[in-house]
């Protein structure tokens, strides 16, 4: 336990270092939220329609371009291999890792959502489903991110392929997320989704720090 | 983790012991497969009744169903596999697992474009965001993504073992895939056309989609042994038995 | 401390590094490995210390076979390799500290004294990428100067040292050694520990071709 606070404040250490990492997923996140207006209309109707699924798919890329960094710095100095030889646990690490990852990602999303939904004039009954299914939804993101990034950090082309390996898992929690959202727009109850996006968190968050750790050894002993 | 498993088992780790039992299996899955899927055809294409409301379009159920069917348990015969090869660190289950891949993802092109093919009739449109056919598709990027992996790596021991765990997530994830995806249907589309309801199928339909089933699972352990095999010999070819085998091979 | 593989095969891309190779590591000694460019110096190494899969064969860690799972080395081995971990965005102590959270046996004096010895005293609140490739390098050897671990393996742990710095490592080698610590290193230097005959083991004459 104390080893999981000490692995979280450095990792939170390493962000603070480096506070650019922190804009690049939120700006990203507007900028591919902007690219719908522009692409296909700005009509309020039409927008305010499309708003659930386009702020969950802009959260989502944001969520995907940012994890494939999660452990390439770490694996490229060395300090993974450091990491592998201690005795402390590497479950803790990777816990460490991904909360730290979530904190940067899907929950300065999930704060900065709401601007994206007054551009897409989202109803405003649909705020709270809006934040509170991103905030469940995304450590599920984060995680899986994760394994996919243990996965390639070892290969050179690892930034299109972690794509390949990890949207098709994010499937659901997309398809929840906007139904939250949806139903929460249109004034339902949205306890029941909710349940859902917390169900697939609970277990991603049993399964998922194992395959992390699995697949990092297996990237690093290679 | 280790458990204790029967003799044969250990065997089958074996490259030359697996590659002579499929060597001897072989001519018989393949004769099976021809004969089923040549009965299968026959019998579905025209002896089998037209189906009162789509005529004779419904038949293409005799290759889109048991490419369905085929495309899912090949997914999880890969990911099983992959997880014996990493628990028991056997070699060959990971050989296994690799052939599985490409094999798998070609059945589920075959089960969207089927599908699509079928499409076109009954709902006028080659294209439908069916349930059905989006997890399809969705099961087709799983395998993508395996394929793609696998192929990321040089090194043939890590990319056995990292494909393995994709694979195991995957399978963990196809439930949650396939009832996410109906979920969403249902909230878009209510009342889609279902098809395939079982109840309402005389047995001179069902019967032969039936053997086409069995016929597909022949099939597939027949070209699944093939690539398995190559596989051996490729990744044994230092070995002197496989050195016999060619010599063999020559004669 | 023990350390012994017996009947090491390892290939790498279609080249067989080892086959049927034994070593044993005794308490209180050196044992430098040679070997030219793409022997498998590294890569035994890592096989040593738990950071390689690529292999067949048997190790046992004080006469205990390891299978894998449970790994007792992890608590009693230093290993330093040439990126060594050392984050550019941190400063030294902070590197250090993080190191001493997950090497429990790095305590054998404070940061600042490790880093007095290195010579980086003045430069702990530098972050390391401001520092010179040389004391970057000295920010990972100054774990050799905290840790207690009875087994160093170390990977060229002299490259982009100054003439100094060497002797110094040198020395401190020997007072490893000394207290009963032994260590396997590579490097491409004429290794002289005070005191201690260093026992060399050539890659190039086992390599199988």
């Amino acid at each position: 336990m104390n080893f999981l606070l000490s692995a979280i404040k450095r990792e939170l250490l390493l962000v603070f270092r480096r506070r650019n990492d922190i804009i690049n997923p939120l700006a990203f996140f507007l900028m591919v939220a902007v690219l719908f207006p522009l692409g296909v209309s700005p009509d309020p109707t039409f927008l305010s329609e499309v708003a659930p699924g386009v702020i969950w798919v802009a959260a989502l890329l944001a969520c995907l371009l940012s994890v494939d960094g999660i452990f390439r710095s770490d694996y490229e100095d060395g300090s993974l291999e450091q990491m592998l030889v201690s005795s402390e646990s590497l479950l803790a690490l990777v816990l460490a890792k991904v909360l730290t990852h979530w904190l940067v990602s899907g929950f300065c999303l999930a704060i900065i959502s709401p601007l994206v939904a007054m551009m897409f004039f989202l109803p405003e009954q649909g705020y709270f489903a809006l934040i509170v299914s991103l905030l469940i939804g995304t450590p599920t993101l984060s995680l899986m991110g994760a394994i996919g990034a243990a996965l390639t950090v070892a290969l050179r082309k690892g930034g299109v392929l972690i794509s390949l390996l990890v949207l098709p898992l994010y499937i659901p929690v997309l398809i929840f997320g906007a139904g939250t959202v949806q139903a929460g727009a249109m004034g339902l109850a949205i306890q029941g989704y909710l349940a859902l996006l917390a169900a697939i968190l609970v277990l991603s968050l049993m399964l998922a720090p194992f395959a992390i750790s699995a697949a990092l050894k297996i990237s690093v002993r290679s | 983790m280790k458990i204790k498993m029967p003799r044969w088992f250990y065997q089958l780790a074996s490259p030359k012991w697996f590659y002579d039992i499929t060597g001897m299996l072989l001519p018989w899955f393949g004769l099976a497969a021809i004969l089923l899927l040549l009965v299968g055809s026959i019998w579905g294409l025209v002896f089998a009744p037209a189906d009162y409301q789509q005529g004779n379009s419904f038949r293409i159920i005799y290759i889109h169903v048991p490419s369905s069917i085929l495309a899912q348990s090949c997914y999880m015969m890969m990911a099983i596999a992959g997880a014996v090869g990493l628990i028991w660190k056997m070699k060959i289950a990971h050989v296994v697992a690799g052939a599985c891949a490409p094999i798998g993802a070609s059945i589920a092109v075959m089960s969207l474009a089927t599908g699509a093919v079928w499409g076109k009739p009954t709902w006028g449109a080659w294209w439908v965001w069916d349930a059905r056919l989006t997890a399809m598709l969705v099961l087709l990027f799983l395998y993508i993504g395996v394929i793609a992996l696998n192929s990321a790596f040089e090194n043939k021991a890590s990319s056995d073992k990292a494909t393995a765990i994709l694979s195991l997530v995957g399978l963990v994830n196809i439930p949650i895939i396939k009832y996410s995806v109906e979920w969403w249907n249902t909230l878009h589309q209510p009342a889609t056309f279902t098809v395939t309801e079982k109840p309402a199928m005389p047995p001179e339909m069902w019967i032969p989609l039936l053997v086409m089933v069995l016929g597909f699972y022949c099939f597939f352990a027949v070209v699944l042994m093939i690539r398995a095999r190559i596989e051996v010999l490729e990744r044994e070819k230092r070995s002197d038995w496989v050195k016999k085998v060619i010599e063999n091979y020559g004669r | 401390m023990t350390l012994e593989v017996k009947n090491l095969f390892c290939e790498r891309d279609e080249r067989i590094l080892f086959s049927n190779f034994s070593l044993h590591i005794n308490t209180a000694e050196v044992v430098q490995v040679i070997g030219q460019n793409g022997s498998g110096k590294t890569t035994l190494l890592r096989i040593l210390c738990g950071l390689s899969d690529a292999y067949t064969g048997d190790i046992f860690w004080q006469g205990k076979y390891l299978d894998g799972e449970s790994d007792e080395r992890y608590h009693a081995v230093l290993y330093v390799e040439h990126l060594s971990g050392v984050k550019g965005t941190l400063t030294a102590e902070e590197n250090l500290h993080w190191m001493m959270q997950l090497d429990k046996s790095l305590n054998k004096c404070s940061i600042m004294d490790a880093l007095q010895q290195v010579g980086l005293y003045g430069f702990e609140d530098v972050p390391c990428h401001s520092l010179s490739a040389g004391q970057q390098r000295r920010v990972g050897l100054a774990r050799l100067y905290l840790s207690s671990a009875p087994l160093w393996i170390l990977d060229e742990p002299f490259t982009a040292l100054d003439k100094k710095g060497v002797g110094e490592k040198e020395a401190l080698i020997a007072n490893h050694v000394h207290e009963g610590g032994s260590v396997i290193l590579t490097t491409h230097h004429d290794l002289m520990v005070p005191g201690k005959t260093v026992r060399p083991i050539n890659l190039d004459e086992v390599a199988v071709i």
